[in-house]
């Protein structure tokens, strides 16, 4: 493990963790100019987790210490994700830790301890969250599963790192496959993520909630670290769909210097993806709670044919 | 790695099965009619690649076809059938739709397989799309099935005739000129017949639930 | 005799089933002395079990060894034989066993049912059982062993015999595991090729045909699935394990359902000489059905030991599938591939092994504190019971597949695995496994669910019942044994390189080849089956970074703002009459998958009328292959039985007349 290996992974985590909460203002104002209002400033989120923080933590009575170490738990697998995904480049010491695979298995791992987290106090609302989040996750996990499953088969390899240097070294081609698992990482990301058309990040209405009534318990530097937590979830899975889809300008293990071009190519790359994120969001409606199941159903049969056309045409 | 144009085609084949799934996993009946009419731009595209790369001159023409019949004229008259009946329902189906798709997996593999030995004879570049315009041709046939209303069924066989050119233009660099003129008119004239045909079911049960059709038995 | 010190492991290990006979035998003698049974015998027998798990430990190094002893019938010794296989599925059954007998002596309680001692003999004589199976060499000591196992188990699981669905989950369970016992025998005798000689070793000298194999082995998966859980001969699963008493369920489920798989494994990899693929297929086909009914039913169910048993099923269909992705590979002749996939079954055998009975001891201890088993009447038990709740929360994240615990690890093997399928040829192949790692994957994701409607309800939230809160936790002896099979989950889960170097010499017998160098080149703290490039993990880096991200942002915190906590009612939104009914019950939980999976289920409802004095509303998801297949094969043997009662006249006169007929018929029969 070199210098520029450690720098790297460092920057890798350092950026993610600073630059998260800054995507999701950058998201939120796309969204407000997409509907002609006007934007709350780009720099908002932080402000919000700032007052956070400041804030008194205020916790249920019956809460055990599993609902007070909930937070910290998810921050540090999110952050853990965010270090293992290639954003500015492939030599990333940690990637030997987890590969794709241990990553989904990571995003399972937040998953459930929200979903204990929520369960803890026994109010109506949790339940239902956790039930929710858990309805959704069964069918997202095993679609994020295959789409990372299309781009092993098509780079002999699940390490993360291996998959952006294998599809960016290569000359330029055209994977059908990943056309299909493109489009059903879409689909998974929009689920996962807490955003139209799955579930609306902004309601205040509970019914309609799954991510946001798990986390009615928290307040104080709690809910911060669960706010920073959902943005690094969002960062972490816009650098796998950009890894994947679009390698092409993050960094090799040899190219220390590669680095410096890797940073505004990736906000280039964050800044359209968030637009688009947005765009998506305005376009839809949000489903019924009933209809999640179909849409996943939807992108875990399109990963799934994703991989069989793989097999058929070789690509 | 395969050469640019074998990529393209396959790009485009695998575009086609996405829509055909996509078809199959629509709910509401106009954002079927777009989704047709995007099958019908990427059939076009894959066309004219098609020409451009193996410098086969009647592709063109085809393509050209292509263009005026399925994105322009039958798209706008399924839009105006829409209209007139007025119709914007949400596709009724008789088994649920992750049912469907799952079963649409199964054709899927079940073409995958059937086609891979006979691509193998064909000397057309883009021979192993065979199996994926065999798959959309099982899919359409399974929306055509499964759907309980009828403008989704016109659909359905609309798609299955466009996923059959497709095999077509993949495996045999397209068919002669007049048979491809003949299967155009015909389709055009289906859709006419269709369309009619349509008007006289809603006359007669106040409803386009082909459910009703089994009313007519002798009994 | 030779001295102890020239023993060999088998004689030790067949020294320690002498010395549980010995403590069944004790037991018996003062039947309702509780604290001799509970304080001295159990945790005697946890020694031995220990005893057994070093010495099979021992022997997975070391070469085959057999020994021959003269029970049995005259000319008809018991074959015994210890090779790495062996010793695996013993080293398996001896750490289990250990933690679930010192659970034991803390948990037989007075007043039971049947006396503590009696139970002390027929849990020692199951133990002594299953050890014996697994070193059996020859078919005879095997299907002994293997009937001994079955009415043990029997016994044990009607140790309640007073309740009459007890008696019938015995019942179903002792004729299905009859049915299996019937298989395998026929197995066996189709494999001794007409040559007499039973034992193992004229077996794998015999060249069969291709037919005649996979007759032998069809049978065998028969057999064995029934003892498994196999569909469709799962039924006696969910109803004998919540029937049995906490210990002897874990030791059901953790331990006697591998050893059909142990059995499955050692017909068809080790006696029979060649594989062929389309067994693989079926296999990955039952094993894949199999899992998803499994994990399917557990996400619906409100008892908390049915959830279990389901929950054993899935696992098990995981296994199947594993030795099914084993066999294909074995089949066109990719024997290093074939390492990998049964080094996941293996593994996966383990880590269900440990996290299952640390469940089902978890679901004793509560159902001791609480009197219940139903979920809709528990809750909130974490803070009265938090040793039974905190380990009970390892068995839940180990069973749930999440890193850095022993779930994730033998998942992450078996997807590996699937990732080598492009090698394979045939098209239908290679479109049928990508279809079957989806489904792999959707069982997983599934079993997350299932385990977070198990922890949730049980230990957080309300309690939904008053009483709960007068719940004690764990006695001493419980505690020792929930912390060992604890530890085993997390060890399991972080140290998987030296765990593949124990499961390294098994694979060898059972394919050739194994994984272990490839292993232990990469070094103790990363796992890369194949190659760094292609896949690594390290599950000890993992907990290491997610511990120092939670303790830094813990710091970091507190530092830079304050670590100021208030405690205050719930908020729930400004609701301000919050109570427990309020919370989900089982049934409000499972309803999604219910809603999402309504084929699998047969849905049973009653709808109140608007004119009910009381309404009420039930509904009961059934099994549809109780009505598709038991139902009419039992009314068909009624049927038959009816018919042959008929001969039953109760007239002496044609009672005499069946022995003059048959007089009759022989005389003709011998003069011609």
């Amino acid at each position: 493990m070199t210098v520029y290996s450690f720098v790297a992974q460092l920057l890798a985590v350092l950026i993610a963790v600073a630059g998260a909460p800054l995507l999701t203002g950058w998201i939120n104002q796309c969204r407000a100019w997409l509907q002609n209002k006007s934007a709350p400033p780009l720099l908002l989120p932080y402000r919000t987790l700032h007052k956070l923080f400041w804030k008194e933590s205020v916790v249920a009575d019956g809460a055990s210490p599993l609902f007070r170490a909930a937070p910290y738990i998810v921050f540090g697998a999110m952050v853990l994700a965010c270090g293992i995904v290639p954003s500015l480049s492939t030599d990333l010491p940690l990637a030997a830790a987890a590969d794709a695979i241990a990553l989904v298995g990571l995003f399972a791992l937040a998953r459930v301890f929200i979903s204990l987290a929520a369960m803890d106090i026994g109010t109506a609302f949790g339940t239902l969250g956790a039930r929710r989040e858990m309805l959704v996750g069964f069918l997202a996990e095993p679609a994020l599963l295959m789409v990372l499953f299309t781009a092993a088969f098509i780079t002999q390899s699940t390490s993360l790192a291996n998959i952006v240097e294998t599809i960016s070294g290569q000359e330029f081609a055209i994977y059908p496959s990943l056309a299909f698992a493109g489009v059903a990482f879409a689909m998974v990301s929009l689920a996962e993520n807490a955003r139209v058309p799955v579930d609306n990040p902004a309601t205040h209405l509970e019914l309609t909630m799954i991510h946001e009534a798990m986390i009615l318990e928290y307040s104080g530097r709690h809910l911060a670290l669960i706010e920073w937590a959902a943005s690094l979830k969002l960062f972490a899975y816009s650098s796998i769909g950009l890894a994947i889809f679009f390698p092409w300008g993050i960094a090799h293990v040899h190219e220390p210097v590669g680095m410096l071009l890797a940073l505004p190519v990736l906000v280039a790359k964050l800044a359209i993806g968030g637009a688009a994120l947005a765009l998506i969001e305005t376009l839809s409606a949000k489903m019924r709670i009933f209809r999640v199941p179909e849409f996943l159903a939807g992108a875990f049969l399109l990963a799934v044919i994703g991989i069989l056309v793989h097999f058929l045409l070789g690509a | 790695m395969p050469g640019l144009v074998t990529q393209l085609i396959n790009l485009f084949a695998a575009l086609l099965l996405l829509l055909s799934f996509g078809l199959l996993a629509q709910r509401r009946v106009l954002s079927l009619i777009h989704l047709f009419t995007l099958q019908g731009l990427t059939l076009t595209a894959s066309t004219t690649a098609m020409a451009f790369f193996t410098g086969q001159p009647h592709l063109y023409w085809s393509a050209a076809i292509t263009l005026a019949l399925k994105v322009l004229l039958m798209p706008w008259l399924l839009h105006r059938m829409i209209e007139r009946l007025n119709v914007r329902w949400d596709v009724e189906t008789l088994i649920n739709i992750p049912a469907t798709m799952l079963i649409g997996i199964v054709l899927v593999i079940f073409a995958f397989n059937l086609a891979a030995p006979i691509s193998g004879l064909s000397a057309s570049v883009a021979r192993g799309t065979l199996g994926i315009a065999l798959a959309c041709v099982l899919l359409s046939f399974l929306m055509m099935i499964t759907r309980t209303k009828a403008i989704p069924q016109v659909i359905g066989f609309l798609a299955m005739e466009n996923a059959l050119f497709f095999a077509a233009t993949s495996a045999t660099y397209g068919m002669p000129m007049v048979v491809e003129l003949g299967i155009a008119l015909d389709v055009l004239v289906a859709l006419i017949i269709l369309g009619v045909f349509m008007f006289q079911i809603r006359e007669q049960f106040d409803s386009l639930d082909i459910r009703h059709l089994e009313q007519l038995k002798e009994d | 005799m030779t001295a102890p010190t020239d023993w060999l492991a088998i004689d030790w290990i067949l020294a320690a089933i002498g010395g549980w006979i010995a403590i069944g035998a004790a037991g018996v003698l003062r039947p309702h002395n509780f604290y001799i049974v509970a304080r001295v015998l159990f945790p005697l027998g946890a020694a031995l079990c220990l005893l057994v798990a070093v010495a099979a430990a021992a022997a997975l190094f070391a070469g085959t060894e057999t020994a021959v002893l003269p029970l049995g019938l005259p000319g008809l010794p018991f074959h015994l034989r210890l090779d790495a296989l062996s010793a695996f599925f013993l080293m398996l059954l001896g750490t289990a066993s250990a933690g679930i007998s010192v659970f034991a002596a803390g948990y037989f309680r007075k007043g039971e049912g049947t006396p503590p001692g009696v139970l002390c003999l027929l849990y020692h004589l199951f133990l002594a059982g299953m050890a014996m199976v697994l070193l059996a060499d020859d078919a005879y000591v095997f299907m002994v062993m293997w009937e001994l196992m079955a009415l043990a188990s029997f016994f044990l699981v009607t140790a309640n015999h007073t309740i009459p669905a007890i008696r019938r989950a015995g019942y179903l369970y002792l004729l299905i595991a009859h049915v299996g016992a019937l298989a395998i025998l026929l197995a066996f005798g189709v494999l001794q090729a007409d040559t007499g000689d039973y034992t193992f070793d004229n077996m794998r000298a015999q060249a069969l045909s291709p037919f005649w194999a996979s007759v032998a082995f069809l049978l065998a998966f028969f057999g064995f699935g029934a003892k498994a859980g196999f569909l469709p001969l799962h039924v006696w699963l969910p109803e004998a394990h919540p029937a049995a008493p906490s210990p002897v369920s874990a030791l059901m489920s953790g331990v006697m359902l591998k050893t059909a798989i142990y059995g499955l494994l050692r017909v068809g990899f080790e006696i029979l000489p060649t594989q062929y693929a389309w067994w693989g297929v079926l296999a990955l086909a039952v094993g894949l059905v199999t899992a998803l009914f499994g994990v399917v039913f557990a996400a619906i169910q409100t008892d908390m030991k049915r959830l279990l048993a389901y929950s054993s099923i899935e696992n098990i269909g995981l296994l199947a599938v594993g030795i099914g992705l084993a066999l294909l590979f074995t089949g066109y002749g990719m024997p290093s591939l074939a390492a990998l996939s049964l080094t996941a079954v293996l593994y996966h055998a383990l880590n269900h092994a440990f996290f299952k009975s640390l469940l089902f001891l978890g679901t004793g201890a509560v159902l001791h504190a609480t009197g219940e088993r139903n979920l809709g009447k528990l809750g909130g038990l974490l803070r009265h019971m938090p040793w039974v709740g905190w380990l009970a929360l390892v068995g839940a994240l180990a069973a749930a597949g999440l890193p850095p615990l022993n779930g994730f690890v033998s998942e992450w093997l078996l997807l590996q695995s699937f990732l080598f399928t492009l090698g394979l040829p045939g098209t239908f192949i290679n479109n049928l496994v990508p279809v079957v790692a989806a489904g792999v994957a959707l069982v997983a994701a599934l079993g997350g669910y299932v385990m977070v409607k198990f922890f949730g309800i049980i230990f957080l939230g309300q309690p939904r019942e008053p009483r709960l809160a007068s719940s004690h936790d764990a006695a001493r002896w419980e505690r020792v044994g929930l912390v060992w099979l604890a530890v085993g989950c997390v060890a399991l889960g972080l140290l998987p390189a030296q765990v593949i170097a124990l499961i390294d010499p098994v694979t060898r017998v059972l394919v050739g080849e194994g994984i272990g160098p490839q292993v232990a080149s990469q070094g103790w703290l990363f796992l890369a089956p194949v190659s760094a490039e292609r896949a690594s993990y390290s599950p000890l880096l993992f907990l290491l970074l997610v511990a120092a991200s939670f303790a830094l942002s813990f710091v970091l915190v507190r530092r830079l703002y304050h670590g100021r906590l208030r405690r205050a009612a719930p908020w729930d939104c400004g609701f301000p009459l919050l109570n427990a009914r309020m919370q989900d019950t089982a049934e409000g939980f499972g309803q999604p998958i219910r809603q999402v999976f309504e084929p699998f289920f047969r849905i049973d409802r009653q709808l109140p009328s608007p004119f009910d004095r009381q309404p009420s509303y039930r509904m009961e998801a059934g099994d549809h292959l109780w009505h598709w297949l038991y139902l009419p094969v039992a009314r068909a043997s009624d049927g038959v039985s009816r018919l042959v009662g008929r001969l039953q006249q109760g007239r002496i006169s044609t009672y005499l007349m069946y022995s003059f007929v048959t007089l009759l018929v022989m005389l003709l029969l011998v003069f011609r």
